[in-house]
């Protein structure tokens, strides 16, 4: 079905359609919509969900360990200081293996306060054992907030749902809507093997565990983050069957026989495809590759992908304080070298607090890169896309 | 594609004048986005709203630096702030004023691109006994960038009231009303 709606109205959509057993949240700035249409859906009983309205994130996620360790479908939502306030229970999450679904429509995290959109947050929390899937715009939201149940409970682990703060949280935009029986038909009932409230079978979930056992389990951890990228490959073709839309790991635009590429993630993906078209008529070859799943990380695929290319310019919207990079280029370089792959790479630390991003912005970008890639000398490594404000 | 750049005051409906007309664009078959610029939200502080119509898929996601069409909800705004930023030369700009158009052409610093105006204030006024004019200016950008006719404008508008006045029914006949004369009332080019 045609509709238009905003990024947290389309995933809000999503989460009524899902209709999951609980959903514990507290309201935060640019996400506040999304327990808030959800909570009306509770009232009206359009879904009969357990909505619990926590005192904070940190109960929120709490609330949500407990409902999924009882064996429940859960859900919640958050930003920003939210998800740095949950921060301690979201390693709990995955180290339990709990299948939570956590939405985070990005925001940059204080001080000085901000509440527009960067990926501080999510980037903040990326070694937390979640997977972590980005989302251009509302449709992509929604799509990946139904793919996001059926991933959590395959891998046992939880996955958080990124989209942009505003740009895609609070911008109407078209959108196609999936009937509410084909999406319970895609994610099916919850197949329970362990859980609290089994009376057949006693068992205790986050006991301590000495050296050995606990080295052993975060092994586990991580190896099923490593087999989590067989599953979304395989929930997003299933998901294909559905929507006719296709999803993977990452996807690219005009990269096969592009010279000069670029990464982004999230609505910046889009800007950037517009330019891109924009180049291509005058004979530029460019081309962009944009993550979809930032954990798992596909570290074979992408240099793969950029492995024709003169020079690439790598975005992102967190900076990482006196780090050498940002975290997208690390995780990207880091593959390059390893697949010994000499591609003279920028980063580029852009839109923090929403300082918005330009296709005029993105064509500089390739002007460099461009310049870049037809000279010996060193260049500056890490850069930043801001314009210094007249007289400030 | 059309860009469309909204400035009003908080409290003065820009925002939801954006978002109106994403509905009833999206209701003709368009591609749309509408999207505030969420600032230091105040009443009465300057607010920007955008709307994007196109045929095809959008994909931008900046704000408008460029826009066909400028919409003024309060013209003490003029000269506040730079309205005319960035608006193409064969752009077009409607201003919510009593004045006449050769004064708004002054104001605007010999602006020479089109200008269109509309009394939003005094329609809303008269029709809704307040001041929403938002409304009045709607319908007044519709008519000058011919996304529809009057028709399908009065068609679109009833549904989206239907649905966004579901409890307060009685003001969808006013607000019927302030389109009508909006359509037919807004002067200019």
């Amino acid at each position: 079905m045609k509709e238009r709606l905003s990024g947290n109205e389309a995933v809000a959509t999503a989460m009524k359609q899902i209709n999951p057993d609980t959903v514990a949240a507290y309201p935060i700035t640019p996400s506040t919509e999304v327990p808030q249409y959800f909570s009306s859906f509770v009232a009206n009983g359009s879904v009969d969900t357990e909505f619990i309205p926590v005192e904070s994130e940190h109960s929120a996620m709490s609330a949500c360990i407990g409902a999924a360790a009882a064996g429940g479908r859960v859900m919640s939502a958050t930003s920003s200081q939210g998800l740095a306030y949950m921060f301690e229970m979201l390693y709990v999450a995955s180290g339990l293996r709990l299948p939570i679904v956590l939405i985070c429509a990005n925001r940059a995290l204080s001080a000085p306060i901000n509440i527009h959109n960067d990926h501080s947050d999510s980037m903040g929390v990326r070694d937390c054992g979640f997977i972590q899937l980005y989302s251009e715009n509302n449709q992509e939201a929604y799509d990946n907030t139904i793919m996001a149940i059926k991933i959590a409970e395959k891998a046992h682990l939880p996955v958080m749902v990124c989209y942009d703060g505003f740009i895609t949280s609070h911008s109407v935009e078209n959108i196609e809507l999936l009937d509410t029986k084909v999406v319970r038909e895609f994610i099916g009932q919850k197949k329970l093997d362990e859980y609290l409230l089994d009376e057949k079978r006693n068992i205790s979930m986050g006991p301590l565990d000495v050296q050995e056992y606990y080295f052993k389990h975060r092994i586990e951890l991580a190896e099923a983050m490593e087999q989590a990228k067989d599953i979304v490959k395989e929930v997003s073709d299933e998901f294909y069957k559905i929507s006719g839309r296709k999803y993977d790991m990452f996807e690219t635009y005009k990269l096969e026989d592009a010279e000069y590429g670029i990464i982004a993630l999230n609505s910046t993906a889009g800007t950037i495809k517009d330019e891109i078209d924009e180049l291509r008529e005058n004979g530029i070859k460019v081309g962009l590759l944009k993550p979809r799943c930032f954990r798992p990380f596909d570290y074979i695929n992408i240099p793969e992908a950029l492995k024709n290319l003169k020079s690439l310019a790598i975005l992102d919207k967190a900076d990482s304080v006196n780090g050498f990079s940002g975290p997208l280029f690390s995780e990207i370089t880091s593959a390059m070298y390893y697949k010994k792959l000499n591609v003279k790479t920028v980063n580029y630390i852009y839109g923090l607090g929403g300082y918005d991003i330009k296709k005029d912005d993105i064509k500089k970008v390739f002007d460099e890169i461009i310049e870049i890639s037809k000279s010996d000398k060193e260049f500056k490594v890490k850069r930043y896309i801001y314009n210094e404000m007249e007289g400030k | 594609m059309i860009e469309i750049r909204w400035h009003g005051r908080g409290g003065q409906g820009a925002k939801t004048a954006s978002l109106l007309l994403a509905d009833i664009a999206f209701n003709t078959g368009k591609y749309i986005q509408g999207f505030p610029e969420y600032g230091p939200e105040r009443m009465g502080a300057p607010l920007t709203a955008y709307n994007r119509i196109s045929d095809t898929r959008i994909r931008i996601h900046s704000n408008i630096y460029e826009p066909d069409y400028v919409v003024i909800v309060d013209d003490t705004l003029i000269g506040t702030i730079d309205v005319l930023e960035g608006l193409k030369k064969d752009g077009a700009i409607l201003v919510n004023t009593n004045e006449n158009i050769e004064d708004i052409r002054k104001k605007l610093g010999g602006f020479s691109g089109k200008i269109y105006t509309i009394d939003a204030t005094k329609i809303s006024r008269e029709y809704l006994k307040a001041n929403f004019p938002n409304t009045a200016l709607l319908a007044a950008i519709v008519k000058i960038t011919g996304i529809m006719g009057k028709d399908e404008l009065e068609k679109n508008m009833k549904e989206a009231f239907l649905h966004k006045f579901a409890r307060k029914p009685e003001v969808i006949e006013p607000n019927m009303q302030v389109i009508k004369k909006a359509y037919d009332e807004v002067i200019g080019g």
